[in-house]
């Protein structure tokens, strides 16, 4: 037997698999294909206090192992979630988490007390790196003192577990989790989106309607795994890796080099069905190596 | 229920340079599928067309548990679907999308205009086999070599046709046609290219018909995770790949 536990600093997760916030949907999208109380845990689509439409299309290009999307947050607001997605998943047996996201510290705070009072959300992911929006979002997340400041003031009204979600478009990765590990996060999660474009050269027009995007897919993994392995080497709370996980090898990738839990994203796209394959994968793996518990993978990097 | 399928293709026809007409036996019992619905189809895992494509269902037939899927090159995971060869697996989400309204009216027009004819066989089979009566087909096509499948669309339909050169029907585009000042139509459904679509919807509205089209945004996941489809509507983004495809032009902003 082996044992797929892991702890992330109190939140108990059967196993390390979760899923990425707006890459699964509410969860319910994926009911048909997939039993979602064998995920470790799943982060539902990005919640700001009020309603927001989001970019015009096109907001989806695909390009060389990857896509860029500029959704840009659309969601009903967490008054919506609150009274009519809750009420549907809250008994789904995972850790079910809410991806919060403002345009200003007071929507932040705001929203994080509201999802605070809902008593089978055992967490947050604070998304300070969202780069598909004109205001917040990103620009909380690539300074040191302004992800500080807003993890600080909802630490302050948020009182289970915060998991801050960080941005790769920055100089230095470690300085921003050091910074909101010092305010109080549970846990650190990386990376969100590469800053990326792409342009017709036949109609010589970009191809997002913000000319923009973000990146993602398995052509982020090199880079992510990278930022991975420096957070895991300069924080103490747990480290929970994405960017371009496709299957099982490259969660335990991740793992090996820090995380302790992983999110699969754009993969859900292609297959509805792989987080319970990369479940299934990593339980082989263990198998193959003499692994008993999958904590013992993280960091294991031989280095 | 969606589903994740494997599906034996059987066969591949080009059907002119850049149309072809897919058989894919279901390796499963198939599932059921209603006329307007479509699937999401897995090309490859090359770095170029990792994502699904979708593509409207053509016609299903549920005794040899056989999808045909008509298809046009748009792009490098069409042109990569051409090459399939007989045998081959493909690996297909589906059914996915709302449907056609099926409570049919008396006098039902269909109309289809280049790949956009794609789903409308299935539904013109689905008006004939539930009410026995042939609705009318009106399909557009920019010369006689894109109207394909013609005989199979009359086993179901009274056909008209247009094409832009002249060459085989009515000249021009489907919304001259004479069969308009002829006939009178009780319900308008509708796929093809986006300007077609806007000015059968005008037509509509002055003809004060009801009318409902197929749209056809560009997806990545095909069940309303990722938000990317979206069509701007009188109630804001909606979803293509669930709210849709088909909308009620009433909905829409045109």
């Amino acid at each position: 037997m082996v044992d797929l536990s892991v702890s992330l600093n109190g939140l108990e997760l059967k196993n390390p698999v979760m899923t990425a916030s707006g890459t699964f949907g509410y969860g319910e999208e994926f009911a048909d294909f997939i039993d979602l109380s064998r995920l470790g845990g799943f982060i539902v689509k990005g919640t700001t206090i009020a309603h927001r439409e989001g970019n015009p299309y096109p907001r989806m290009a695909e390009t060389p192992s990857g896509m860029l999307n500029a959704v840009g947050l659309q969601n009903k607001g967490v008054d919506y979630f609150i009274s009519e997605i809750y009420p549907r998943i809250k008994n789904i047996d995972s850790n079910i988490l809410v991806n919060v996201s403002g345009s200003n510290i007071e929507d932040y705070i705001a929203c994080a007390e509201k999802v605070n009072e809902l008593e089978n959300i055992p967490g947050i992911e604070l998304n300070i790196s969202c780069p598909n929006v004109k205001e917040g979002g990103m620009a909380f997340g690539t300074s040191c003192a302004s992800a500080a400041e807003v993890v600080k003031a909802v630490r302050g009204v948020y009182k289970k577990h915060l998991m801050v979600k960080l941005s790769p478009n920055v100089t230095d990765i470690a300085g921003i989790a050091q910074a909101v590990e010092a305010e109080g996060a549970d846990s650190v999660s990386l990376i969100n989106t590469l800053m990326g474009m792409a342009v017709d050269a036949e109609t010589q027009k970009p191809l997002l309607s913000t000319i923009t995007g973000g990146l993602s897919g398995a052509c982020v993994k090199p880079v992510a795994l990278r930022m991975v392995w420096q957070v895991f080497n300069a924080v103490n709370i747990p480290v929970v890796g994405l960017g371009g996980i496709m299957n099982a090898t490259d969660a335990i990738e991740f793992m090996l080099a820090g995380a302790s839990a992983i999110q699969i994203g754009t993969a859900n796209f292609i297959d509805p069905a792989i987080t319970v394959k990369v479940v299934d994968g990593i339980e082989d793996y263990m198998k193959r190596h003499g692994v008993s518990n999958v904590t013992d993978l993280v960091g294991a990097l031989k280095a | 229920m969606k589903k994740i399928l494997d599906f034996k293709l059987l066969t591949n026809e080009l059907l002119n340079q850049e149309t072809y007409l897919l058989g894919l036996e279901c390796t499963e019992k198939m599932p059921d599928i209603k006329p307007g619905q479509f699937v999401n189809v897995k090309i490859d895992n090359s770095p170029e067309t990792f994502l699904r494509r979708p593509i409207s269902i053509h016609d299903v037939d549920y005794e040899n548990n056989i999808l045909y899927l008509y298809i046009k090159m748009l792009g490098d995971g069409t042109r990569k679907l051409q090459e399939a060869k007989a045998g081959d697996l493909i690996n297909i989400l589906l059914p996915l999308g709302n449907t056609f309204t099926m409570e049919y009216t008396e006098k039902p027009l269909l109309i289809g205009g280049g790949c956009g004819t794609a789903p409308m066989l299935y539904l013109a089979k689905d008006f004939y086999m539930k009410t026995g009566k042939k609705a009318s087909i009106l399909l557009g096509a920019r010369s006689k070599t894109d109207l394909l499948r013609l005989e199979e669309f009359e086993k179901y339909a009274a056909l008209y046709y247009t094409t832009e050169d002249g060459s085989a029907g009515e000249k021009g585009y489907p919304t001259q046609h004479s069969v308009f000042e002829k006939e009178s139509f009780d319900y308008i459904y509708c796929c093809g290219p986006d300007p077609m679509m806007q000015a059968v919807a005008k037509l509509a509205k002055e003809k004060n018909i009801e009318c409902e089209v197929s749209l056809e945004n560009m997806m990545a996941c095909g069940i309303g995770a990722c938000l990317c489809c979206v069509q701007d509507t009188k109630e804001g983004h909606k979803c293509v790949c669930t709210d849709g495809p088909v909308f009620n032009i009433k909905d829409l902003k045109w």
